[in-house]
């Protein structure tokens, strides 16, 4: 049996180096296209022909400098002629810091509607009132845990409003506004907080792990950039479904897990594969307690883009109207060129990273109020929708109450629901038919129930779920 | 028809029938590195059958959201061996896809192929058996096929399946087993041990290639060759041992194993992955369990020594027909 196979094993990877240097045919023509080049090259000038012969990149030119050979950076393509400009990939902004629009941008550029305008301020103003009582709910311990969208409102609203509803979402787990956005119910997000009966995702995962299908927001997932390779595929599917050729897939991850192979791979895969997706990095300055500069040494995370052959934007993830813009472009030309776009927002995590972090342990205070102050996404686009006479101060004021009433009030009724019922622990483990294992250990939970049910740690815990624990009565198994 | 034949007509089938479905991986494209999806990219087009960059990780990532969407996704990693980067995407995504989202998205789409077990020369990268790390992750299912029947059948009910499943393909079979194979599209049953010979003495339960050492092992212990008779008992030689293939590791198929030890009290487990915490472990455990009163000798397992897989010295590591008839002997005249 071993040696039939034999044939076989002989085409494994090490196999492919073989290949790869013994290609007779492929060797000699490029001595003859060298010699023939080198031949007439003698009068020109470094740089100023295509090499023509090398596979990997026929159009590269010769460099005979070894000094003017290596490179460090990505070279954009314009500094809009700003002789301060250092290099480093611009930033596309269309508001100054305090929402003015900036030189040569009219409203005409910014294309916005007084409705769309008011609703993304509004909901913007949502995700701090859900996020201030949310946070002080976990310092509370009424729920367990619990991660803000402070800072980052422009970025997420910005970018869910460039979008069609129906565009598929992938996200990280800081772009909650997105569902918002899409008006999800205010009650699915508690229930998905709190655990509730009702909640879509059946109460089995943490705070914050949204998923719905009606919003084409695919279920988040705690390990990080594990969504950007399947997003790729989506985007894949997508491409090859009849009626949604319309549509892209997005893609959110922060600059923290960029570092993870999953980013790579889904980069190279969605370019490779051609596929419209558009990733949304959210370079926000941290990964919990690790500053940027620790994450990587190249020119952030846009620099990566052209390296994978991929249309590449940084914008100023501050300016929702800027990300908006940005989002509209790229989902344009991820769909007219069939492939994917890179979208850095540069923004700042002012929130901790989450409930269980004190962000004082490694930034200072100061250094997250004058980011507050000086840099607001929401104060930028309050003062764009004041300017027009769109906004003004009672309105701000009436919309922050009533923000405010609506969170607390969708907390108060998921905190009353009761849990999903005990069984459900079981189900959907698979789909279709419950292996006989998952059964027996349902029977074994349902006789251990029966058995130490009225200890106090398990009776007060049962009350908490839908009918008590009695469902699982039935599964007993009758002696 | 061959094994590998038989896998390639199984994805033929599918991707006739389903117009959503895709094959791809690795050097797929051209017919892959043993032939296994020969000529399908030349009938079903380039972009249902294609090469992906060489990325583990984002091969099965890519498989997960086609699958999330609806598309049938059939990844091939290349061999068992290299399944491992993408790890983290078939435990913690794949598996958990359905339970984490409330049924509100699956991954049932998806199937993920991949060569496995020794192959004479394969040494530590090319030899693995790895069907024991994913039999410890619920919400993924684990088939092994040990002929081109059964590869061709079960292959087609793992793309049917609602859940994501991992099928493991033992390499060394691809070429040498060969049967007569039905041209048109079946499935077999997921989750059933097929009990390949009946018997009463002793349960001996396998899966994939070495269920051929098996039976070699079952001829030897009939018939010795007089060198080694004096190890062979006359008494134990007209033994009559039920041979299983187990054929899905997760979920195995519990029932028709305890029902066969239960019958026959004694209990032999081979499998070429090294033995500690190997699936043997998990059927021991279980059969222990539930055929305590029935058991006259201890449960035994015979697998790969509890090292790497060797380059040199495959013969004396993997559980050739001399070790399982020796343990045969010893579990049958304990």
């Amino acid at each position: 049996m071993a040696s039939s196979t034999t044939s076989s094993m002989g085409r494994l990877r090490l196999a492919q180096h073989l290949r790869a240097s013994a290609q007779p045919t492929a060797v000699r023509s490029s001595c003859i296209a060298t010699r023939t080049f080198a031949s007439s090259s003698r009068l020109r000038k470094d740089g100023d022909e295509p090499q023509g012969h090398l596979p990997g990149h026929p159009s590269s030119v010769f460099l005979t400098s070894l000094n003017d050979s290596f490179f460090d950076s990505v070279r954009p393509k314009t500094l809009s002629g700003n002789k301060n400009a250092k290099g480093g990939i611009p930033t596309y902004r269309l508001m100054d810091g305090v929402g003015r629009l900036l030189p040569g941008v009219t409203d005409e550029t910014v294309n916005i509607t007084e409705a769309e305008g008011v609703k993304m301020y509004r909901t913007m103003l949502l995700l701090p009132q859900i996020d201030v009582i949310l946070y002080n709910a976990q310092r509370q311990g009424r729920i367990s845990f619990m991660m803000t969208s402070y800072g980052e409102e422009g970025a997420v609203i910005g970018s869910a409003a460039g979008l069609d509803g129906k565009d598929e979402v992938f996200a990280q787990y800081r772009e909650s506004g997105v569902l918002l956005w899409r008006d999800f119910s205010i009650d699915h997000f508690m229930s998905q907080v709190f655990g509730a009966e009702d909640d879509l995702c059946g109460g089995r995962q943490m705070p914050i792990h949204f998923g719905s299908t009606q919003h084409h927001f695919h279920t988040i997932s705690s390990p990080l950039a594990t969504q950007i390779p399947q997003a790729a595929g989506a985007g894949y599917a997508l491409k090859r479904t009849k009626g949604r050729e319309n549509n892209v897939v997005i893609c959110y991850f922060g600059e923290g897990a960029a570092s993870e192979g999953d980013f790579h791979a889904g980069m190279n895969l969605a370019s490779t594969t051609k596929s419209p997706v558009i990733f949304f990095v959210r370079n926000n300055g941290y990964a919990i307690s690790t500053p940027a500069a620790e994450q990587f040494r190249g020119d952030g995370i846009a620099s990566r883009g052209p390296g994978y052959g991929m249309l590449t934007i940084r914008v100023d993830g501050n300016d929702a109207l800027a990300v908006r813009s940005a989002v509209q472009a790229a989902k344009a030309k991820a769909l007219s060129e069939q492939r994917p776009v890179l979208i850095e927002a540069m923004t700042y995590r002012v929130g901790h990273h989450s409930t269980s972090d004190d962000s004082s342990a490694y930034r200072s205070k100061q250094a997250v109020e004058s980011w507050k102050q000086m840099d607001n996404p929401l104060h930028r686009m309050r003062n764009f929708l004041t300017d027009r006479g769109w906004w003004h101060d009672e309105l701000e004021e009436q919309t922050k109450v009533q923000h405010r009433k609506t969170v607390i009030e969708a907390m108060g009724r998921a905190e009353k629901k009761k849990r999903p019922q005990l069984s459900s622990l079981f189900e959907g483990t698979y789909r279709g038919e419950m292996p006989g294992n998952l059964k027996e250990q349902r029977a074994e939970l349902a006789e251990l129930l029966e058995k130490y049910g009225s200890l106090p740690g398990w009776s007060k815990e049962m009350a908490k779920h839908a009918n008590a624990g009695k469902d699982m009565e039935q599964y007993r198994i009758k002696k | 028809c061959s094994f590998l034949v038989a896998i390639r007509d199984a994805q033929a089938h599918v991707l006739t029938s389903d117009p959503s479905a895709l094959v791809f991986g690795e050097d797929v494209a051209f017919g892959g590195v043993f032939r296994s999806t020969m000529n399908l990219s030349t009938t079903f087009g380039r972009d249902r059958v294609f090469n992906t960059p060489l990325t583990e990780q984002g091969i099965i990532g890519f498989a997960i959201g086609l699958a999330d969407m609806g598309h049938t996704a059939i990844a091939e990693i290349q061999f068992g061996d290299y399944i491992f980067p993408a790890f983290d995407q078939l435990v913690n995504e794949a598996a958990k896809y359905n339970y984490r989202s409330g049924g509100q998205f699956n991954v049932g789409k998806l199937t993920v192929r991949a060569p496995c077990m020794g192959v004479g020369h394969g040494a530590l990268y090319h030899s693995q058996s790895v069907e024991q790390f994913f039999m410890g992750v619920p919400g993924l299912k684990v088939v092994v096929p040990r002929s081109p029947i059964q590869a061709k059948g079960l292959l087609r009910a793992s793309v049917a399946d609602d859940n994501p499943v991992v099928f493991l393909e033992p390499k060394i079979l691809y070429r040498a087993s060969v049967e007569q194979v039905p041209m048109d599209d079946f499935t077999l049953p997921l989750s059933q041990a097929e009990i390949v010979r009946p018997g009463n003495d002793l349960t001996l339960i396998s899966w994939g290639a070495p269920l051929y050492a098996c039976e070699e092992a079952l001829a030897l212990l009939a018939n010795p060759p007089a060198s080694i008779a004096q190890h062979f008992p006359s008494s134990i030689r007209g033994a009559n041992v039920e041979l299983i293939d187990l054929r899905t590791i997760l979920p195995w198929d519990r029932e028709t194993v305890i029902k066969s030890v239960a019958k026959t009290g004694r209990c032999v487990i081979v499998h070429e992955a090294p033995v500690t915490a190997g699936v043997g472990a998990e059927i021991a455990a279980e059969v222990q369990k539930n055929c305590f009163l029935n058991l006259e000798a201890p449960i035994t397992r015979v697998g790969g020594w509890d090292t790497p897989f060797p380059h040199v010295g495959e013969l004396f590591y993997k559980p050739e027909a001399v070790r399982i008839a020796d343990a045969l002997v010893k579990c049958l005249t304990f």
